[in-house]
């Protein structure tokens, strides 16, 4: 357990450190990225089981799929924007329509990727991976949560996407916590209003919270990081105990997170108010994750306003 | 190598391939036809494989990665005795396990789901790299199209396949001349080909991919530490004499009465 600030691409490198040793089947594919996913660390450690495919994140991708039918278990890894955009038939055809059980973590997902701007800033991918039958959805919260995702994805008999981030993120998640995917993470008891995120968001809804809190207003937060499957458990509970549910992520609103969660509450005979936050229908642009979040209004306090104005309406 | 057997087995094929894109009324008869003595020759001598169990671990695998041609592999695997042949008539059908493009998930002997062209090579590789990661001797086929070599993935893989020295895997390319809007040479050519695999790394022969002869000599060269790519020179359509060469051929289906009609010219029921 590492209950210090991390990466979650970080914990990806650490958790495949762990898997090099704990499991021989597994091998690491990149496509020249190794330094920046963090797969390097097991490239050094266990050459013979690390391919570096060059710029071709297509080819990566297949490659993984042909690593799956000798009977080894691949993560591959490039940037998100590349791996579900580049090399998105190759997810659909060769990886879930076959349900081939590669791992594909990808790393500086969201608008944290920071200076490097819009061309790389992955706002779609969970979209993007979630509507393709066979293939789940896990985004951490944390570094802690990334380890286990990554260890648990190990055992899986299908594809599993996994949604890393580039920059450091505060650490979140309990000390007893243990990530099982279909369920999400819950912190306090149901409230008036239910705060649903994932990713980097946890930590900034964890704030925002805190602040309702201080203005009168029971909240939970839930941490919805396993977005495929989803937990419908907890979002009943919290539509039959709230007045009001927002969603929060690093994603576009359209199709993220909050579609996933909207889906299912719009099968409810009764629900509560909901809003949903995240990047409206424009692209990224460079400056440093700490502006983007603010400009792109992915901040506690931007949660705490439109909670406030949707109780006030 | 029985080549009596060979042809024997590749005239059947061809009777399967007509009368179950017949019977489904679409289907893709030219590329179909135009590997099958390809298919004949790999099912059937070249590649290590199971008398009745499509499974066996320790099997040669073949991927089929110009997916359209899916009639052409499961003729061969009935051929094989791995499928009924009557299953055939139930080609492209509602709850058929012959799926329009090959499903591995639905038939044991397909060895990798295609149908989206390109991807074949890819998969052959991380096969072929598993293999030898796990030290076994099986060998990988992977069956291309030629038009299918316009797809940039293939080449992104040939470069991958010659970095790795992947001796344990053989390209076949189904050089038939045509795709779908015309003749590769016009729709956007790809000569010199034998070339531009070399330029990538690779070990190229060409043969006449309906000689099993030249199959053999093909496949059998003298091996250095190069992936192989076995450049078949073949006929789209071959077979059905008005078919042959004809570019419309391609993803349209003969009559049923087309289908009889060519059984009957060939001598034998399908079922035989
Ligand atoms: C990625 C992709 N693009 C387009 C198609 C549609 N398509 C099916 S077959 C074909 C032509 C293939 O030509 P070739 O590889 O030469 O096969 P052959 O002529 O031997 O049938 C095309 C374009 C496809 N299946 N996959």
């Amino acid at each position: 357990m590492v209950n210090k600030p991390e990466a979650t691409r970080d914990a990806y490198g650490r958790a495949l450190l762990a898997l090099g040793q704990l499991r021989s089947e597994v091998v690491v594919l990149d496509a020249d990225l190794s330094k920046s996913t963090k797969t390097a660390g097991f490239a050094a450690k266990y050459p013979e089981r690390f391919f570096n495919v060059g710029i071709a994140e297509a080819d990566l991708i297949g490659t993984a799929c042909g690593l799956t039918l000798s009977g080894l278990k691949p993560f591959a890894s490039t940037f998100a924007i590349f791996a579900t955009g580049r090399a998105y038939d190759q997810i659909r055809n060769s990886v879930a329509y076959p349900r081939l059980p590669v791992v594909i973590a990808a790393t500086h997902a969201g608008l944290t990727v920071g200076p490097d701007g819009g061309s790389h800033q992955s706002l779609e991918d969970i979209a993007l991976m979630r509507v393709l039958p066979n293939m789940q959805v896990w985004v951490p919260a944390d570094g802690e949560e990334a380890y286990q995702m990554v260890i648990e994805a190990a055992t899986e008999t299908g594809p599993v996407y996994i949604r890393l981030g580039r920059q450091v993120v505060p650490h979140v998640t309990p000390a007893d916590y243990k990530f099982e995917k279909g369920r999400a993470q819950v912190f306090g008891p149901s409230g008036d209003v239910t705060i649903i995120a994932c990713g980097v968001m946890v930590a900034e809804a964890l704030r925002a919270a805190e602040e309702l809190r201080q203005a009168g207003l029971s909240v939970q937060v839930v941490n919805m990081s396993s977005i495929k499957p989803l937990d419908t458990e907890v979002l009943e509970a919290a539509a039959s105990h709230s007045r009001l549910i927002v969603t929060v992520e690093e994603h576009f609103v359209a199709g993220g997170l909050g579609s996933a969660c909207v889906e299912y509450l719009s099968t409810l005979r009764s629900r509560p108010q909901v809003g949903m936050l995240g990047v409206e229908d424009r692209f990224g642009q460079s400056g440093h994750p700490d502006e983007l979040l603010d400009l792109y209004g992915l901040r506690a306090s931007n949660i705490v306003a439109a909670v406030k104005r949707s109780l006030d309406s | 190598m029985n080549t009596v057997l060979l042809r024997n087995k590749a005239q059947e094929m061809r009777r399967l391939i007509m009368e179950g894109i017949a019977e489904a009324g679409s289907g893709h008869p030219g590329g179909s036809l135009s590997l099958v003595e390809i298919m004949s020759y790999l099912y059937f001598y070249q590649a290590q494989l199971h008398e009745t169990d499509p499974l066996w671990p320790e099997r040669d695998r073949i991927i089929l990665s110009k997916g359209h041609a899916a009639p052409a592999l499961y003729a061969a695997l009935a051929a094989k005795g791995y499928m009924p042949h009557e299953e055939m008539l139930t080609l492209r059908k509602l709850g058929s396990r012959l799926q329009g493009h090959p499903d591995m998930r639905k038939l044991p002997g397909v060895e990798m789901s295609t149908g989206s062209l390109g991807q074949g090579l890819s998969v052959a590789n991380g096969l072929a790299l598993g293999l030898r990661l796990q030290n076994k001797a099986n060998k990988v086929y992977v069956v291309l199209g030629d038009g299918e070599l316009q797809e940039g993935q293939v080449w992104e893989a040939a470069m991958t396949a010659a970095h790795h020295r992947l001796t344990n895997l053989m390209a076949v390319v189904d050089y038939n001349g045509l795709q779908i809007d015309g003749f590769t040479g016009e729709v956007k050519r790809l000569e010199p080909l034998a070339e531009k695999w070399q330029a990538f790394g690779w070990q190229t022969v060409t043969v006449d991919g309906h000689s099993f002869a030249d199959l053999y000599r093909g496949f059998n060269v003298e091996r250095d530490d190069r992936p192989l790519v076995v450049i078949a020179k073949t006929i789209k359509g071959k077979g059905v004499q008005y078919m042959e060469n004809v570019a419309d051929w391609h993803g349209k289906a003969p009559s049923k009465a087309q289908a009889q009609e060519y059984i009957e010219g060939i001598g034998g029921d399908v079922r035989g």
